[in-house]
């Protein structure tokens, strides 16, 4: 195995369920039901999976979301700034906690 | 000579099933119903040289229909008895004799419709046929890939985004895609690269609300096009090595369902010189219809019911999803 990723394996997924079944298909019935028109349009939703593809960095998610975003009829512009809310969140998530690091620093710093 | 370049080779494709026996394992065939529409490629002289082009269109083509020509076509049209004619190209507008082309056609059949890319309308000189277009209720379908100016010059080429706007704000002017105008306004819409076009009704839905929103533009309705692997577009993929992936994701997406509805079954496309093909994309590849070249001058009408359609691997790009009806 030259990687441990190899982008033959996302047409694999289904394999998961080979040895719990049950578990794995309500697993995939629920992802077919989340990613359905609602209230949110399934190209709002692919939007989402990319930027979310992105902040846990899974390479099969990134590859699957791509596509997904441009056959829904997603730009690049738009499929940018949907990872840029995800940078906001991450970078805004780590200063955020700037607010304990003062606290903490407050309290043992004359 | 009348096929428009030499059927192009087709790439093996490794483990690609053939059209012809998916359709087989389906237990379908493809063959002709009622032939109601009569397409005429008028020619592949084009301002344009999209990327997507199956037909390699552009300024530097020459190819165009004579006048000698179109009087053919019309009287096949007369003598075919078909619902709609359906103008293409290239760039329909640009050709010489297309007004009086459509006037004359108009005399003969009930419905006509024009395919334009929008910046062949946008001179001056195309007044008069803007005004037979008009006069004669032809509708319109544009081509207008995106809603963002980079995505379609990307695809159309520098300058293509603000002389389509303005074009379709010329033809909301004259009453195109407003209600009751009778005045039919439609937009093409095909992916910007190797992959499946959106969701059709979804994408109208947005294309209705953003080009109201940003610009005040209205149309009827709008169609979603699966990018076709022939001529520029064939070459792309081919450089890009998306060729192979293209083709297996549109088997992949094979839809037996859409098979009975696809459009080559009740229409015939006529090439700018007078010879007849199932439809454009066969033009394309050179695949005639029948068993040899046949001229329109030659035909008593079209062809009968249950005429068996030609097939080949670029066939996958109108059965892909919802298909390419």
């Amino acid at each position: 195995m030259p990687t441990y990723y190899d982008p033959q394996d996302l047409d694999q997924f289904a394999a998961i369920g080979k040895d719990a079944p049950e578990l794995a298909k309500k697993f995939f019935d629920y992802y077919g039901a989340v990613f359905a028109e609602g209230a949110l349009s399934a190209r709002e939703k692919a939007l989402i999976a990319l930027a979310v593809a992105h902040t846990v960095q899974c390479p099969y998610c990134i590859d699957a979301y791509t596509r997904a975003c441009l056959e829904k009829g997603s730009d690049l512009e738009e499929m940018t700034e949907a990872l840029h809310v995800a940078g906001a969140i991450r970078g805004g998530a780590s200063l955020v906690h700037g607010v304990q690091m003062r606290k903490i620093a407050e309290k043992l710093t004359l | 000579m009348g096929c428009p370049q030499k059927p192009q080779t087709q790439t093996p494709q490794l483990g690609l099933e053939k059209f012809s026996s998916a359709l087989k394992r389906h237990g379908l065939k493809l063959d002709r119903t009622r032939c109601r529409i009569l397409q005429v490629n008028v020619g592949l002289i084009c301002d344009l040289c999209c990327r997507h082009c199956h037909l390699m269109a552009g300024p530097h083509r020459q190819e165009a229909m004579s006048a000698q020509t179109m009087r053919e076509v019309v009287n096949f049209a007369r003598r075919g008895g078909f619902e709609m004619v359906d103008i293409t190209g290239g760039a329909p507008e640009l050709v010489p004799g297309i007004e009086g082309f459509i006037a004359d056609l108009a005399e003969v059949v009930p419905h006509l419709m024009l395919r334009s890319n929008l910046t062949a309308l946008e001179s001056p000189e195309r007044e008069n046929l803007l005004r037979t277009c008009v006069k004669h209720r032809v509708a319109l379908v544009v081509s207008f890939p995106a809603l963002r100016e980079a995505q379609v010059e990307a695809q159309r080429g520098s300058g293509v985004w603000e002389k389509s706007l303005a074009v379709l704000h010329r033809l909301n002017a004259l009453g195109y895609g407003r209600e009751d105008s009778g005045l039919q306004l439609h937009l093409a819409v095909n992916p910007g690269g190797a992959f499946l076009p959106a969701d059709q009704a979804a994408t109208e839905r947005r294309y209705h609300r953003e080009l109201q929103r940003r610009w005040g533009l209205v149309f009827n309705n709008l169609f979603t096009l699966t990018n076709m692997p022939l001529g520029r577009f064939r070459r792309w993929l081919e450089n890009s090595r998306n060729y192979d992936a293209y083709l297996s994701k549109l088997a992949s997406a094979f839809n037996p369902a859409v098979v009975s509805g696809l459009m080559c079954r009740e229409q015939v496309s006529v090439s700018w010189d007078g010879y007849v093909f199932d439809c454009d994309f066969h033009l394309a590849a050179g695949i005639c219809q029948g068993e040899k070249l046949t001229h329109v001058r030659d035909l008593p009408g079209p062809p009968p019911q249950g005429t068996p359609i030609a097939t080949a691997d670029h066939c996958y790009a109108c059965t892909a999803g919802a298909g390419f009806t």
